[in-house]
């Protein structure tokens, strides 16, 4: 089978989801394996980005692969002024497979044009970052027992928040009800409300954070509201603290409910959710290396293999 | 003098080449920058602010010994979507039509989206046309959309 990058959730169809999602589920229950002897990995880290560069070398090495590359951009000769293009394609020289992540976007797409190797996009800016969508809904397939007509509830911000933009699109094809929760000047965009029209694929707008929807949630969603993106420090100090989840607003929440969150979270989730059974975060991550695992068997088109 | 010698007169006789009608005044110029005219070494006649019953003044533009592409000369679609082409051989027009958007979009418009890639390395922009009618873009590499009156021409 050819190996393939993956540069954006969008071009991963159902099937493709699904399938991913069951490698995952196999490398969960035998994580260590040799099908990338001999192989040699890049991961090539022009932004920092310490847990998600942990998680997919941790990958590599438990496939039994190697891993060159770099983990900032100051120490390699892109600072120097070197194109991106000639850093792909030397490293292209050396590795079998290009994990990168850059600050600026599209960067993953440009460099799967120029290199024949596969592409693996652990983060492109405010773009893309595919692994993070698989492994939430390896996440939500796993904690629900089904992907299929679940209610999401996205709380935050839904306004520049990438992981949303992408699970929205992810869950698309699993005929979700999604409710969004977020302060008025983080509204969920025109564009990803016009992908749930276009789906038909039912979703509720609110600006308070209530009980109310949390206790219709199978899956409650939470994300940072990030500094850097308010000019206006008084309006970021006003709209930080409007979606906060604190342990007590879980007392009459379904059975089944899990809450996620990308990570890392600042005062968003309150420290009393922790010990909460229906907390999910910290298992999520973990799920991240299975999916990564399955994601670079995926690309290197070694997948039937595993 | 009748009406329809007038109207000749408007326009000088081309033998072999493309005339591009019906272009707002306020975009002809722009135009004119898009087709890289200011290269050519063909004769090339200018005019603004003809009588036009249609939309009341217009501009035209008429190129000798020049025969466009499709993609190179529907990009004027961006920014004067209602242009009509006319392709003229032996003095008479064979082939009429007004321009559409292309599909894609390779190179000629910028991305303004300061953060991509495209602006950061040298290569040449790529947009996939999403919505002919309205005239929006999206760029392939960042996936910003843009609408028809943010395009910013390269
Ligand atoms: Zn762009």
């Amino acid at each position: 089978m050819p190996g393939k990058s993956l540069v954006s959730i969008d071009q991963c169809s159902r099937e493709d989801i699904l399938r991913i999602l069951k490698n995952a589920a196999r490398f969960e229950a035998n994580p260590n394996r040799t099908l990338l002897n001999g192989k040699v990995a890049a991961t090539l880290f022009f932004e920092p980005s310490t847990r998600t560069r942990l998680s997919f070398e941790t990958a590599v090495n438990r496939l039994g692969g190697r891993v060159v590359g770099f983990q900032d951009a100051s120490t390699t000769s892109s600072s120097k002024g070197e194109t991106l293009k000639d850093t792909i394609l030397m490293v292209s020289n050396y590795a079998d497979l290009i994990i990168m992540r850059h600050h600026l976007e599209g960067a993953a797409r440009y460099a799967s044009e120029v290199t024949g190797i596969p592409v693996i996009n652990a983060g492109d800016g405010a773009n893309q970052h595919p692994s993070q969508t698989l492994l939430d809904l390896y996440s939500i397939q796993k904690t629900q027992g089904k992907l299929t007509d679940l209610s999401i509830t996205i709380v935050g911000d839904l306004k520049y928040g990438r992981t949303v933009h992408s699970l929205i699109v992810g869950m698309s094809y699993f005929n979700p009800t999604f409710h969004f929760v977020a302060p008025e000047e983080l509204r969920m965009p025109e564009e990803q409300k016009n992908i749930c029209d276009k789906l038909n694929i039912p979703y509720t707008e609110h600006t308070d954070f209530t009980e109310d929807i949390i206790n219709q949630s199978d899956i409650l969603y939470m994300t940072r509201v990030q500094r850097e993106r308010f000019t206006d420090m008084e309006e970021y100090e006003r709209v930080k603290n409007i979606c906060i989840l604190k342990n007590e607003m879980l007392k009459n929440s379904k059975e089944n409910l899990r809450i996620l969150h990308p990570l890392p979270r600042v005062n968003e989730i309150a420290y009393d959710v922790d010990d909460n059974p229906k907390a999910y975060f910290i298992q999520q991550a973990r799920n991240g290396l299975f999916t990564r695992q399955a994601i670079i068997c995926e690309a290197l088109g070694i997948n039937h293999l595993i | 003098m009748s009406a329809k010698k007038k109207k000749e007169l408007q326009v000088a006789a081309l033998e072999n080449g493309t005339a591009i009608d019906h272009i707002p005044p306020s975009q002809l110029f722009k135009v004119a920058h898009l087709l890289e005219l200011d290269k050519m070494n063909n004769t090339i006649t200018i005019g603004n602010n003809f009588y036009s019953k249609k939309m009341g003044r217009k501009g035209m533009i008429k190129i000798a010994d020049k025969f466009f592409e499709e993609d190179e000369i529907n990009r004027i679609a961006l920014i004067a979507p209602n242009v009509i082409l006319n392709v003229i051989r032996d003095y008479e027009v064979i082939k009429k039509y007004p321009v559409t958007l292309p599909g894609k979009l390779t190179g000629i418009v910028k991305c303004n989206n300061p953060k991509c890639i495209t602006n950061n390395e040298p290569m040449l922009t790529r947009f996939d046309v999403i919505d002919k009618e309205k005239g929006a873009i999206k760029c392939r590499y960042c996936e910003r959309k843009i609408n028809k009156e943010d395009i910013i021409i390269k």
